[in-house]
């Protein structure tokens, strides 16, 4: 059955106030475009998950979507500081749930594994799990050993970026993972958003780098350059003078307010957003294609 | 400073390039670490694997990568891996003999804040969090760390332990049953600081041309100056002249 609609239907139908959002994307594959569609329909006291919040969840703090931030590094990836999100919290207008990359993905990963925690290893320091009481410290029942646990995570709405998925919603993924994978089994609905959708053929030409499949996808998006100004894989380069921009942009909340207005109000949708940033990005981000060798599975 | 225009970050990641061994697998961080790591695969190290916490085993990035995840670390890699493997399986597991990284606050016992200046529910400065750091402290074989030798950088307790050092001594690190051996060395721009076998932070060595009393000023605690205090080896211009071509539009090399 085909799940194929737009990327504004799939936000109006699967993502309400209130909701827990996580957008997927380790630097890789961050989409953009959805996080924007979620600010244009104006969703409220959302609790926005995420390792890296990254400029997608700088930009919809500061459009007011969000109540709470669930997160385990809150900044500007290579560059510093995440300003809007660092302001929300030190005023403490933004609540906030902390963890580190592996307590996240931990969570995920519980989460996707329908069990109820994960254990993890103890890393000798404890204000972190002190000021979280998610955390938690218990005896393996097995060696009496103190392992760390966090609970399982259980997104109400997932939305990843993909470079190729059919209308079902069987999706090719490469380059940096990230927690593309686990989001998608741990959340209640999943949001695909794909580069280019492709003939279920071409999906089963190769079926190992199906790494998401139909069975946990609700809607599936043909969004062409999502991820700006992240990247996707050997199809535009990230942008990282847009990255640079943004520290200096996000300094100032009447310039915020004026970007917003710009680039997310003032627009319908991705592709009025990409035809906006012009040949110049276009020609900037395009990458050249390193092809990897084909594999053989066999005719059987 | 003998080597004309020789910059800070310069001396530092020369002097923590020569650190790594051929053949460690090293947990790369971003910035001044990862360019360290890459001085060291094309000087005496060329057999380093370097592994990016976003999933990257054995890059062998083409440009200087701007981010954790830059596509280049991607392309010609030797194997690319979700968060949770590269977490649980190469990281917990006891895979990564170097963790590498940057230090907002780095104490007497070289245990690390990157998350908080004064209380944590009400935050003076908010700063990013552990990101991978506090597993990559506790796990790796040893843990080196790059930053500048300021006194705000060098506090005698840091006001939240984000990641492990030795926490209030070697022995308290040992009782907590981390696989990892800590922190092995803390490279500044003046010179190198090291553990003692009570696991407090003491210099090692300085720059060429470094009184010790200038590290000493810059530290919060009563540093100690060890006994055999070296001076570290002058940068040479082959080391100077591929670092700089890392970086050509110096954007970590300020």
């Amino acid at each position: 059955m085909s799940k194929l609609t737009t990327l504004h239907d799939a936000v109006a139908a699967h993502v309400h106030d209130g909701d827990l959002i996580y957008a997927a994307g380790f630097t890789h594959l961050i989409p953009f475009a959805a996080g924007h569609e979620i600010i244009r329909q104006a969703r409220r006291e959302l609790v926005l998950a995420r390792a890296t919040p990254d400029l997608i969840y700088d930009q919809m703090v500061a459009a007011g979507c969000a109540r709470k931030i669930i997160f385990s590094y809150s900044g500007n990836p290579g560059i510093g500081s995440l300003r809007i999100v660092r302001t929300a919290l030190e005023d403490g207008t933004l609540a906030w749930e902390e963890y580190s990359h592996f307590a996240m993905i931990s969570r995920l990963t519980a989460g996707a594994s329908g069990v109820p925690f994960m254990p993890m290893n103890p890393t000798g320091v404890d204000d972190l799990p002190k000021a979280n009481p998610s955390y938690r410290t218990v005896a393996d029942p097995y060696s009496g050993r103190p392992v760390v646990t966090v609970p399982a995570l259980h997104p109400d709405v997932a939305i990843v970026h993909v470079q190729r998925a059919d209308a079902e919603g069987n999706c090719h993924l490469w380059g940096i993972l990230g927690e593309q994978k686990e989001a998608a089994f741990a959340a209640a609905r999943v949001i695909v958003t794909a580069e280019e959708i492709v003939d279920p053929a071409v999906i089963r030409s190769d079926p190992n780098r199906t790494i998401i499949p139909a069975l946990v996808v609700d809607a599936v998006c043909h969004v062409p350059f999502c991820a700006h100004p992240s990247y996707t894989q050997g199809y535009y380069d990230r942008d990282n003078a847009f990255y640079l921009e943004w520290d200096r942009l996000s300094a100032e909340p009447a310039r915020v307010r004026a970007w917003l207005d710009e680039w997310v109000f003032g627009l319908p949708d991705r592709p009025a957003y990409w035809e906006k940033l012009g040949a110049e990005a276009h020609d900037r981000l395009r990458v050249e294609p390193r092809w990897s060798e084909p594999v053989n599975y066999g005719q059987y | 400073m003998s080597q004309p225009g020789l910059t800070p970050s310069e001396l530092m990641t020369v002097n923590a390039a020569r650190l790594l061994r051929d053949g460690d697998v090293v947990f790369v961080g971003v910035g001044l670490p990862n360019l360290a790591c890459n001085l060291a695969r094309r000087t005496h190290a060329p057999e380093l694997v370097m592994i990016y916490e976003a999933g990257v085993i054995g890059a062998q990035p083409a440009r200087l990568p701007l981010s954790i995840g830059d596509p280049t670390l991607v392309s010609g890699a030797l194997s690319v891996v979700s968060m949770w493997e590269i977490f649980a399986y190469y990281l917990q597991r006891g895979l990564v003999s170097v963790g590498f990284m940057g230090g907002a606050q780095i104490d007497r016992f070289g245990n690390v804040n990157a998350t908080v200046i004064g209380p944590y529910a009400k935050p003076k400065i908010r700063l990013p969090g552990s990101g991978g750091s506090m597993e990559i402290a506790a796990w790796a074989d040893r843990c080196y760390y790059i930053t500048p030798h300021e006194k705000r950088r060098f506090p005698p307790r840091v006001d939240f332990q984000t990641s492990a050092g030795f926490l209030g001594g070697r022995a308290e690190r040992e009782a907590a049953g981390l696989r990892g051996g800590g922190p092995a060395a803390v490279v500044t721009d003046l010179g190198i600081l090291e553990p003692d076998e009570t696991g407090e932070l003491v210099l090692g060595a300085v720059h060429p041309g470094i009184d010790p009393e200038q590290a000493r000023a810059q530290t919060g605690w009563e540093l100690r100056v060890l006994p055999a205090l070296r001076t570290t080896v002058e940068v040479t211009p082959d080391e100077l002249s591929l670092l700089r071509q890392l970086d050509p539009q110096r954007i970590y090399l300020n």
